[in-house]
C-alpha cells in the first residue's frame, strides 16, 4: 500500500469471473498515521473501504477486458470490525453480487491473518475509460499488481 | 399502461416507496420519477438494482441514457412511471420470448 497515492492493492493473488483476492501490506510509516492517530497509528476505516473498493474495481476492469474503468458510487453496510496497525498484511476478497447496466454490486471482506477486520457492500459505476492516459495508467498498474490485461 | 403494466406498476411503486422513502400515495402512473418524486441518481440506482432482481432483467440504463442524450428518445419514455412500467414489461417479454 502507498496510502498517499491511494495505491491500496499490492498484488492480485487470484481472480476469476466473479471473485478476486488480493493482498496489501500496510506501510510501517505514513503521514496518514501522524494524524490518525498521534501515538496510536491505525489504518483509517475509510481506507479499509477504499481497499475493498479498489479490489472490486480491479475485478470489474478485468471483467470488461480492460475496456472500462470502475468508480465507487455507493457504500452499504460497511463495518469496521477490527483495528489495523502499521505493518499489517491484509487480504482483500471481493465477490460480484450483481451486475447491471453500467453498475455493479460487490461484497468485500478485508482480513488480517484470517481475522475479518472490515466488510462492506459496494456499488461501482463502470464506464468506458474517459481519458487515454487513465487507460494507460490502469494497464501499467495492473501489470505491477499481477493482473493480466 | 397495458394490463400487464398495471401489475408491474404496483411492484415498481412498492420498490420506489421502500428504497427511496417516497410516500406511496404520491406514486402514480403519471408521476415523473425525477421531477415529481424527487428521485436522484443514487436512489434511481437502488431502484434499478431492485427492479433487476425482482423482474429478472437487466435494465439498460446506459442505452436509455444514450438515447435521451442523443435526442433519439424523450426522457419521458423512461421517467414517467407508466412508461417505465411498459419498458420493464418489454424487457420481461423479450427475455421470455
Amino acid at each position: 500500500m502507498r496510502l498517499e497515492y491511494f495505491e491500496m492493492v499490492d498484488r492480485v493473488l487470484a481472480h476469476d469471473a466473479t471473485t478476486l483476492t488480493a493482498e496489501a501490506r500496510v506501510p510501517d510509516a505514513s503521514p496518514v498515521f501522524e494524524g490518525h492517530f498521534p501515538g496510536f497509528p491505525l489504518l483509517p476505516g475509510v481506507l479499509m473501504i477504499e481497499a475493498m473498493a479498489q479490489a472490486s474495481g480491479w475485478l470489474m476492469v478485468a471483467r470488461s477486458g480492460f475496456t472500462r474503468m470502475a468508480l465507487l458510487a455507493q457504500t452499504r453496510e460497511a463495518k469496521m470490525r477490527g483495528m489495523v496497525k502499521p505493518g499489517a498484511l491484509l487480504t482483500i476478497a471481493v465477490e460480484l453480487l450483481q451486475e447491471s447496466s453500467g453498475y455493479a454490486e460487490l461484497r468485500g471482506v478485508l482480513s488480517e491473518a484470517g481475522r475479518k477486520v472490515a466488510e462492506a457492500t459496494l456499488r461501482l459505476q463502470t464506464l468506458p475509460f474517459p481519458a487515454p492516459e487513465l487507460e494507460s495508467a490502469v494497464r501499467a498498474r495492473a501489470a505491477v499488481i499481477g493482473l493480466a490485461a | 399502461m397495458s394490463p400487464a403494466a398495471s401489475n408491474t406498476f404496483e411492484t415498481i411503486a412498492d420498490i420506489i416507496a421502500e428504497t427511496a422513502s417516497v410516500d406511496r400515495a404520491k406514486i402514480t402512473p403519471q408521476a415523473h420519477v425525477i421531477n415529481d418524486l424527487g428521485i436522484d441518481s443514487l436512489d434511481f440506482l437502488d431502484i434499478v438494482f431492485e427492479i433487476d432482481k425482482r423482474f429478472g432483467v437487466k435494465v439498460p440504463v446506459e442505452a436509455w441514457t444514450e438515447q435521451v442524450n442523443s435526442g433519439k428518445a424523450p426522457a419521458e419514455q423512461f421517467f414517467i412511471l407508466g412508461a417505465l412500467c411498459d419498458r420493464i414489461d418489454e424487457l420481461v417479454a423479450a427475455k421470455q420470448g
